[in-house]
């Protein structure tokens, strides 16, 4: 396949992936640090015959994604930590109502108005599921650039295959910061054939499409409908990135940006003689249990780095739950620590877990 | 007076249907109260859909409120919607089929009070979509709470005194808002309080339904309906109260006309 080589921001990059998966449906509100996808979508998706509308509120672009999801359309909003907030309401509808379409988030730090810095502080709101009922969204993590084009082809196509909202969780750095990329100019998108979606009745009995079901056994049934879809992308479509983990005696667990910095603190510190290793989530939801409980089980300890107070170190205890200490490093408000700020932490682990191996003092 | 069956006296062979249940509407029963003016608005819709041929293609959004379930009602492509956003998801289904014939089934609730943002830039963009706005005035489903368009002194189970202007708000004629509104290129407001009106409002709906498919922009049937187990009155009193208070605030007619000069 024909690649081509640009220097591109990580939020065009997002639009240029949802332009290749065969989103020509895109509705979207203003707010920082994303607004250069709104803008590119703005360019490329009337270029390439769809529709691109800026909408009213956050709200209205979530429902005219319902909308066109409905209808069938491959089709995508994007916003950032406040304005997904708004769209938590229509995230639970889509996934009541078993229908497929991208959600990125573009996060900054909060809570409130906040600030328009990096931040991984929704966390909680994307995988535990954000709005009312027993929901979850695909989330996929992306740390560089070529990942958010690569991971938006592969939300559209999870999304699509298993009926639910898919959510890009990214940060205002990998938003805004430029890299090359490689795009895969002559990509087909995979398409699956819809026979739910509204193209009106002709030749087949009138569909609907519905989250209510006032019968409370129906509705029971239609949330362990749910869970089977869920317990399947459990079974089937977890991914992560393993770095330098193997004879690790510290794993260093972290996703989007936090991993790309603790891929540098990983080698740093081997340089050091200290054997780290990285765990790396691509899919948060799904979470990686199986791996990070077997690297959990060779490890002497664990160090979770994210841009929160403390939201992902929750799930990364909850799995593996005593068997291993769990330490935590983080910053917030948009601050991003630095990668000796990480590599410290590193080796007051290694003093305290490893005390044969003479680690440098700083 | 003995009861008589219509047909008494006529044979078989003679038999005739003059009239039917239209073929867009479902064989299932309404669950709407004694009196209830939703059945009547379905049955416009489906005739009109059964006379335009238009049923295999017209894709229907449902409200929050007494007409969710107009989806099993309706014998075509129908989807729900969260309390307000009908017309940001019949923007989304129309984008996408633009030929189709798209139209939105909202309660004054819905439209004037949670759904005020997405009608106002609904009608704004132009969209080639039909809103069927049913006004009652109330909160039929969760129990008759006020609703924008409550008339002032009306009493509802949230303004037991009636509703004062000062303290609640005053009642909302938004199908004279949206005319504001360049985009908006038809804009009525009927009554199912009689068989003359309800004739009229059919003639609205049929037009409105015209006006999207030659894509002339945002239309709007605004249709004022009874709620009389809300309002505390019989069904033919809430008739009366309609043609003789209701319509007072809310005057019928075309409200704005973009196709005739």
């Amino acid at each position: 396949m024909k690649k081509v080589t640009q220097l591109i921001t990580g939020n065009e990059a997002i639009g240029a992936g949802a332009i290749l998966a065969g989103c020509r449906h895109y509705f979207g509100y203003p707010i920082t640090p994303q607004n250069e996808l709104t803008e590119y979508m703005s360019r490329e998706i009337p270029a390439h015959g769809g529709c691109f509308i800026q909408s009213e509120s956050e709200l209205a672009a979530i429902n005219m994604v319902i909308g066109a999801a409905a209808a069938g359309a491959r089709t995508m909003t994007s916003s950032s930590s406040p304005g997904i907030s708004l769209m938590q309401e229509g995230i639970s509808y889509m996934t009541g109502m078993e229908l497929p379409g991208v959600i990125v988030n573009v996060v900054r730090g909060g809570p409130g108005l906040g600030g328009i810095g990096p931040a991984q502080s929704d966390y909680f709101q994307a995988v535990k599921g954000g709005g009312h009922g027993d929901y979850h969204t695909i989330t996929l993590a992306p740390h560089t650039v070529q990942d958010m084009l690569e991971l938006t082809i592969l939300a559209f196509d999870l999304a699509e295959k298993y009926r639910n909202p898919a959510l890009i969780l990214a940060d205002g750095l990998l938003g805004k910061m430029s890299e090359a990329v490689k795009i895969p100019m002559n990509y087909k998108p995979r398409m699956m054939k819809k026979d739910w979606a509204m193209t009106g009745c002709k030749g087949r009995p009138p569909l609907l499409i519905r989250s209510l079901f006032l019968n409370e056994k129906e509705l029971e049934d239609h949330n362990l409908h749910l869970f089977r879809k869920y317990a399947e992308l459990k079974r089937k479509e977890v991914r992560f990135e393993s770095f330098q983990t193997r004879g690790a005696e510290i794993l260093l667990v972290a996703y989007g940006t936090s991993a790309r910095i603790c891929k540098a603190v990983v080698e740093a510190a081997r340089t050091e003689g200290i054997r780290a290793g990285l765990l790396r989530l691509i899919t948060l939801y799904p979470f990686p249990e199986v791996i990070l409980k077997n690297l959990a089980s060779r490890v002497k300890a664990i160090l979770v780095a994210e841009l929160s107070m403390g939201q992902f170190v929750e799930d990364v205890k909850r799995v593996v739950s005593d068997t291993v200490p769990v330490y935590f490093k983080g910053r917030v408000g948009g601050v991003v620590f630095s990668m000796e700020e990480i590599l410290e932490k590193v080796r007051m682990i290694a003093r305290k877990f490893i005390p044969h191996k003479r680690t440098r003092r700083t | 007076m003995p009861v008589r069956f219509l047909t008494e006296g006529i044979k078989p062979m003679a038999k005739k249907t003059v009239f039917k249940r239209p073929e867009s509407l479902t064989d299932a029963i309404f669950h709407y109260c004694p009196g209830c003016g939703h059945g009547i608005i379905h049955r416009l819709i489906a005739e009109l859909l059964d006379e335009m041929g238009a049923r295999e293609r017209c894709l229907s959004v449902a409200p929050v409120g007494c007409a969710v379930f107009a989806y099993f009602y309706f014998n075509f492509d129908c989807m729900e919607a969260p309390h307000g956003r009908t017309p940001a998801v019949a923007t989304g289904l129309k984008r996408v089929h633009p030929d189709h014939l798209v139209f939105s089934y909202q309660g004054d609730g819905d439209l004037a009070a949670i759904g005020t943002g997405e009608i106002i830039h609904c009608a704004n963009r132009g969209e080639n979509i039909t809103v069927i706005f049913v006004n009652n005035g109330t909160y039929g489903m969760t129990g008759g709470q006020m609703a924008p368009t409550t008339l002032l002194n009306q009493r509802t189970t949230t303004t037991l005194a009636g509703r004062c202007g000062v303290n609640h708000g005053y009642p909302l004629k938004i199908t004279e808002m949206l005319a504001l509104t360049p985009g908006s290129a038809f804009l009525a407001r009927g009554a199912v309080s009689s068989p003359q009106n309800i004739r009229i409002t059919k003639k609205y709906i049929r037009k409105a339904f015209e006006v999207q498919d030659r894509k002339l922009g945002f239309s709007l049937v605004e249709i004022l309906s009874p709620c009389p187990v809300n309002w505390r009155l019989t069904p033919v009193q809430a008739m009366r109260y309609i043609e003789d208070t209701v319509v007072k605030q809310y005057p019928l007619g075309i409200v704005k006309d973009t196709t005739s000069p």
